[in-house]
């Protein structure tokens, strides 16, 4: 009877420190994801004052929109270490003055030819793809610590632990993309 | 079936492919010491066939995409001009969709566009495209078949494929040489006669050596056209757009003059067949023969299938 009672103990004791190491390493994959959509959003803050520099000359009469753009990108920078929702308004605000900085390129045909502006524009599109997909992965992983989070019985290990739910990026751009539904299975 | 299953399941089938391999190089060897003798007092070509399969096995695991790239001429993609730069990128960025590290990227001086990845995991990894395909395909359109590749490396096909590649050329190789040599060597031994119940195991052991290029070349055919699929699909789910690639394959089937390049030992890597085969093509369906011989699903059905996914998406 009481070795029962042991065995019973020690499979309680396996469970909890196997669920705790669960929680403990998806938290870790979810923060590195969140890491390297930071590493994208740096890249891009150095790239742009590049950019507006390389085309200012030529696009005199854009003024607005470049200024539009850098201040975007100032006001991005000064909420850096916030939370999800904020960094998430600002950056778009970034993406889409680019993104009319980039329409507006278009009209320029001499700016086109140049190789460096051109090779800048393409660095920033990828830069745009990166935050992009690293906002996906973030969010295909988290989502995957959360359903852990919140599974029962798990849900009570995290509770003891305080382990919180990891925030995601809401897609507040239509033009996103949503997942397509996807079928792995053949036959 | 969900990515560990797959990851999982590639890794069991490399395993059954090694000690198949193995298998069929040991009857090779205990064949030759019965058939032919060597005089010595060891079996000495069952130890020369073992050791043989051995390093061969090895030797392609480690070193298999080295092989590869080196028979496809493949280079390392030069950054300064800015198409190639384009695809460095686009590969990045895909990387980053997978959450896998960043592969090493070549390129093969070759006008018909095609692309193939390998390696033996995803920290070691390489992709390979042609000129054609850099030159016909659009950003969005490369970024499908960069997601499509990376599924391979992800899934751990890569191993597997290169382990089947590298296995069945040489199968093909000995097996070539064994029918070779049997045939001239007979003729010379004609005349000696050998027991009946002797002969009919030779005709076995002869016919097993032959047949076997042919049947290991099946089950890589059958074996890739299954994760072609499943690459199509889980790099639509990558890029979450599943029309980048079905445009990307359309443009690739109407271009498909042979990638002279790559040869048919590497041709199931790639992601449309370097034969540039109409037969397959043509058809909505799979049949039974076209399959059989060929390396890739036909085009037409794998587009139809990810225009579903599409269409499955914006409902």
């Amino acid at each position: 009877m009481n070795w029962i009672l042991l065995a019973v103990i020690m499979i309680l004791v396996i469970w909890i420190i196997a669920s705790y190491n669960t929680l403990i390493s998806q938290k870790n994959q979810t923060l590195n994801g969140w890491k390297q959509i930071d590493v994208q959003l740096k890249r891009r803050y150095d790239l742009i004052p590049n950019l507006v520099e390389s085309v200012k000359g030529e696009m005199k009469f854009e003024q607005e929109t470049l200024t539009k753009v850098i201040e975007a990108r100032n006001q991005a920078i000064s909420v850096q270490g916030q939370g999800v929702a904020q960094i998430a308004a600002q950056e778009n605000a970034l993406s889409g003055a680019l993104r009319q900085l980039f329409a507006l390129v278009e009209n320029y045909p001499q700016l086109k030819a140049n190789e460096s502006v051109t090779k800048l524009m393409e660095e920033l599109t990828s830069t745009e793809n990166r935050i992009g997909f690293a906002r996906q992965f973030y969010n295909d992983i988290a989502t995957k610590y959360n359903i852990t989070l919140q599974s029962f019985p798990t849900n009570t290990i995290a509770g003891t632990f305080g382990f919180k739910n990891a925030e995601l990026f809401e897609i507040t751009n239509p033009q996103e993309r949503e997942a397509p539904k996807v079928s792995l299975d053949l036959n | 079936m969900n990515i560990y299953q797959q990851i999982s399941s590639n890794q069991r089938l490399t395993w059954v492919f090694m000690i198949g391999f193995m298998v069929f190089f040991l009857a090779l060897g205990i064949g030759f010491d019965h058939f032919y003798g060597s005089g010595y007092k060891y079996p000495i070509y069952t130890l020369i066939a073992f050791v043989f399969a051995l390093t061969t096995s090895f030797l392609s695991y480690y070193s298999g995409d080295k092989m590869i790239l080196f028979s496809t001429h493949a280079k390392l993609i030069d950054l300064s001009d800015p198409v190639q730069n384009q695809w460095q990128n686009v590969v990045e960025e895909m990387s980053i969709a997978g959450g896998i590290p960043v592969p090493a990227t070549y390129i093969i001086e070759d006008p018909d566009p095609n692309a193939f990845a390998t390696g033996r995991d995803p920290a070691h990894s390489s992709i390979v495209v042609t000129r054609g395909l850099l030159k016909i395909l659009n950003r969005e359109e490369l970024q499908g078949v960069a997601a499509h590749e990376m599924s391979h490396i992800k899934n751990f096909d890569i191993r597997l494929m290169l382990i089947i590649s590298v296995l069945v050329g040489s199968i093909v190789l000995i097996s070539d040489w064994i029918a070779r040599s049997t045939f001239s060597r007979r003729r010379g031994r004609d005349s000696e006669g050998e027991g009946g119940g002797g002969m009919i195991l030779l005709i076995i052991w002869l016919a097993a050596a032959i047949l076997a290029p042919i049947l290991s070349q099946m089950l890589a055919m059958m074996v890739s056209r299954k994760r072609e699929y499943l690459a199509d699909a889980s790099g639509a789910e990558l890029t979450r757009n599943p029309l980048a690639l079905s445009h990307a394959l359309e443009k690739i089937a109407n271009a498909s003059a042979p990638t002279e390049s790559i040869n048919r030992g590497t041709a199931h890597l790639c992601i449309a067949d370097p034969q540039g085969k109409s037969l397959a093509e043509e058809s909505e369906h799979e049949n039974f023969w076209s399959n059989l011989m060929s390396t890739h699903p036909p085009m037409k059905k794998r587009i139809v299938t990810l225009e579903n996914m599409a269409y499955l998406k914006s409902e």
